[in-house]
């Protein structure tokens, strides 16, 4: 128990160091799919420097995990850590919508 | 309930069908659902669009082995499993032996961003996974709707859903697609604008503080339909539709002759009875016997080996069975043999849909020859007029088809004209009795009369009808220039008949006697008349006689004194009468 509470007070400074935990899911090799990644890695590259990790899904070879993260739309990326789970679909070719979707901005 | 399929040849040109196996849905759309195309089915919350759309799934597996993959946006598998289950589905058995596949969808609108241009692929990869996983014939997805307002932008989910429907239309599964009612248009996001192919509506309305659900196909491309409004109901097997129209007036038709129970009674209806398959109505005041006479039916029918199925909606069958055993009729035995059933319940248990659609259930599970309906009017207040002939044309139309005869009583309100109380459903009857009662002299009294009975000779006449301890007795009732007599006027009218008739009878042989002594005074008359008439005749004729002879004497007296005088005087006229008189006198 107090070790416990030790931990997460020690941990909590370190909270926005912490890695990102990326998910993008596509569709095969489509423009769309390879314009969203390219995106994102350039926007991470940008803003989360050293501290992210991108797992790109093809639902294409599998298909059944989409029903995990709840896709709908592709592609998509999931901010699976830190918490809470954000989603945001597109290309991501805006960038202000991308930083306000990750809260890395508060919007307007 | 088999309902028949008919349409077994259908040409080549024929849109294919796809079976709903929901009751009566299939008898609407004339087969089923455009197979291989999405049909959109949408209706106000409520009306029951999520049930209607899992049961085609699951009926499509269990009865046409046509797998499924229900997309659920609304409801989670287990709140859906939960709900399917009360109508007696077992979703999860039929998931884990993968017939099923439930997908829920779930859209929170707060964790979603956009950012550049996507497409619903997603979507298409879930279903299309579901769908290979378990090699499904058919699609569910409920509801689409819910995307409009999980997803920001509406003009890329508009080319998406169209390539969606495009793109089911292609798997060659039969989709059914729920939609909310719009205010204006079908659906609220003008889903049908997609979906062309048969669209079904589902309305929720409550007439009377009674609520009914109805269904409508609005469209079916190239295929007939009914286009009328179909009431159907949620019971605990799922939906049964009830179209009336679409059963048509074609039943087989029994030429066979069913007896009553009560051998005046078969009398009166030439001699045999009711045709079997028939509908009889049987109505009367309150007290008139209605029940006697239904239960002397069931009876005469229980005994022949028939199966009777007796729907109550007054008594409790140990009541009954009470009731009637006080007037001689055992109808317990016939409940130990099974040959006779009872239904009992009260009729304000619950609407006039779901009091059909577990009648039609117990019918179907009995299969009885007769069944007997009692009293019909308490089910009828349930519902509106309209709804109730409906219900009652369906109630015949379905028991017709099975050759089934049905008898219902009907309760009218004393001092109100019987036939016109009646009218809604007197000409779905093939026959008619009616029961009344009379008041006077202190006593009331029971008649009965056939009112109609359709196809066969029947008896005119009203005749009072008796109930005693050993049952119905028929007698023939007086009819005066008073009215109907009965009860102890009838047996008055009765004495006073016979010694009406004896006094004639008297009266008859006095005039007879009187007639016979006039005769024979005639006679006596005309015989001294003619005795009279006789001697009178008599006498002249003497008389005559002597008149005759003395003329004679006195001739030859005066000619032979003639002769004497005249000698001497003409000499030519002496030798002439000389001549003469000496013929004469010679």
């Amino acid at each position: 128990m107090k070790t416990k509470t030790v931990k997460r007070r020690a941990a909590a400074p370190r909270q926005p160091a912490k890695r990102w935990q990326l998910r993008l899911y596509v569709m095969d090799t489509t423009p769309k799919s390879q314009t969203a990644f390219a995106n994102l890695k350039k926007f991470c590259e940008t803003h989360l420097k050293g501290r992210y990790r991108i797992t790109v899904i093809d639902l294409m070879k599998q298909p059944h995990l989409a029903k995990g993260d709840q896709i709908l739309a592709i592609p998509t990326v999931v901010r699976k850590l830190p918490k809470p789970v954000r989603n945001i679909i597109g290309t991501l070719s805006d960038t202000e919508h991308l930083l306000v979707g990750l809260d890395l901005r508060a919007a307007g | 309930m088999k309902t028949k399929r008919p349409k077994p040849t259908t040409p080549a040109t024929r849109l294919p069908k796809c079976p709903t196996g929901i009751q009566g849905l299939d008898e609407i759309t004339g087969g089923g659902l455009p197979r291989g195309r999405p049909t959109l089915v949408c209706g106000g919350a409520g009306c029951g669009k999520t049930l209607l759309a899992a049961e085609f799934l699951v009926r499509g597996t269990v009865q046409f082995g046509e797998p499924g993959v229900f997309m659920a946006f609304e409801e989670t598998e287990k709140e859906l499993t939960a709900n399917v289950a009360s109508l007696g589905f077992d979703l999860t058995g039929l998931i884990r032996r993968k017939k099923i596949v439930v997908d829920y969808v779930h859209i929170e609108r707060s964790e979603f961003h956009e950012s550049g241009e996507y497409d619903l692929e997603g979507l298409f990869v879930r279903l299309g996974h579901a769908i290979d996983s378990i090699g499904a014939k058919r699609v569910v997805l409920d509801t689409l709707e819910v995307l409009f307002a999980s997803l920001p932008n509406e003009a890329i989910l508009r080319s998406e859903l169209r390539r969606l429907f495009r793109w089911l239309k292609e798997k060659g599964v039969t989709a059914v697609i729920t939609a909310e009612r719009g205010r204006e248009s079908l659906t609220r996001h003008g889903l049908e604008e997609y979906v062309s192919d048969c669209v079904i509506l589902l309305d929720h309305r409550v007439n009377d503080q009674i609520a009914t659900r109805h269904l409508r196909v609005v469209k079916y491309r190239g295929a007939l339909h009914g286009t009328n409004e179909f009431p159907f109901l949620i019971g605990d097997e799922g939906i049964s539709v009830l179209p009336i129209t679409s059963l048509s007036l074609n039943h087989k038709i029994s030429g066979e002759r069913i007896a009553t129970g009560i051998p005046r009674l078969d009398a009166m209806l030439g001699g045999k009875g009711f045709f079997r398959g028939s509908s009889i109505l049987l109505t009367g005041t309150p007290g008139t016997g209605k029940t006697i006479v239904a239960a002397n039916f069931a009876q005469a029918a229980a005994r022949r080996g028939e199966r009777v199925l007796f729907f109550s909606f007054e008594e409790s069958p140990d009541q009954i069975i009470r009731n009637m055993h006080s007037i001689g009729l055992r109808l317990d035995p016939l409940v130990k043999r099974d040959l006779l059933r009872f239904h009992s319940a009260r009729p304000s248990l619950y609407g006039l849909e779901m009091h059909l659609a577990t009648m039609f259930k117990e019918i179907a599970t009995f299969q009885p020859q007769v069944v007997i309906i009692d009293p019909i009017t308490s089910l009828m207040d349930s519902g509106t007029d309209s709804e109730s002939k409906g219900m009652v044309t369906r109630l015949i139309d379905y028991l017709k088809g099975g050759q089934v005869t049905s008898l219902f009583t009907s309760l009218t309100q004393g001092g109100h004209s019987l036939q016109q109380s009646e009218m809604a459903m007197s000409s779905l009857m093939d026959s008619w009795l009616l029961l009344q009662d009379f008041e006077g002299n202190g006593e009331r009294n029971r008649v009965f009369y056939v009112l109609k009975a359709r196809g066969m000779a029947h008896s005119n006449q009203i005749r009072e009808f008796l109930i005693s301890d050993r049952g119905i007795d028929i007698v023939d009732a007086y009819i005066g220039a008073s009215g109907v007599l009965t009860g102890s006027a009838r047996a008055a009218q009765g004495a006073l008949e016979k010694a009406a008739v004896l006094a004639s009878q008297q009266e008859a042989a006095r005039l007879k006697r009187e007639v016979e002594r006039k005769r024979a005074a005639i006679e006596r008359q005309i015989s001294g008349l003619r005795s009279d008439y006789e001697s009178e005749s008599a006498e002249l004729r003497r008389i005559a006689d002597q008149v005759g002879t003395s003329t004679l004497m006195l001739t030859t007296e005066q000619a032979a004194s003639g002769i004497l005088r005249q000698a001497d005087t003409k000499v030519a006229a002496n030798r002439r009468v000389n001549h003469r008189n000496g013929k004469a006198s010679v």
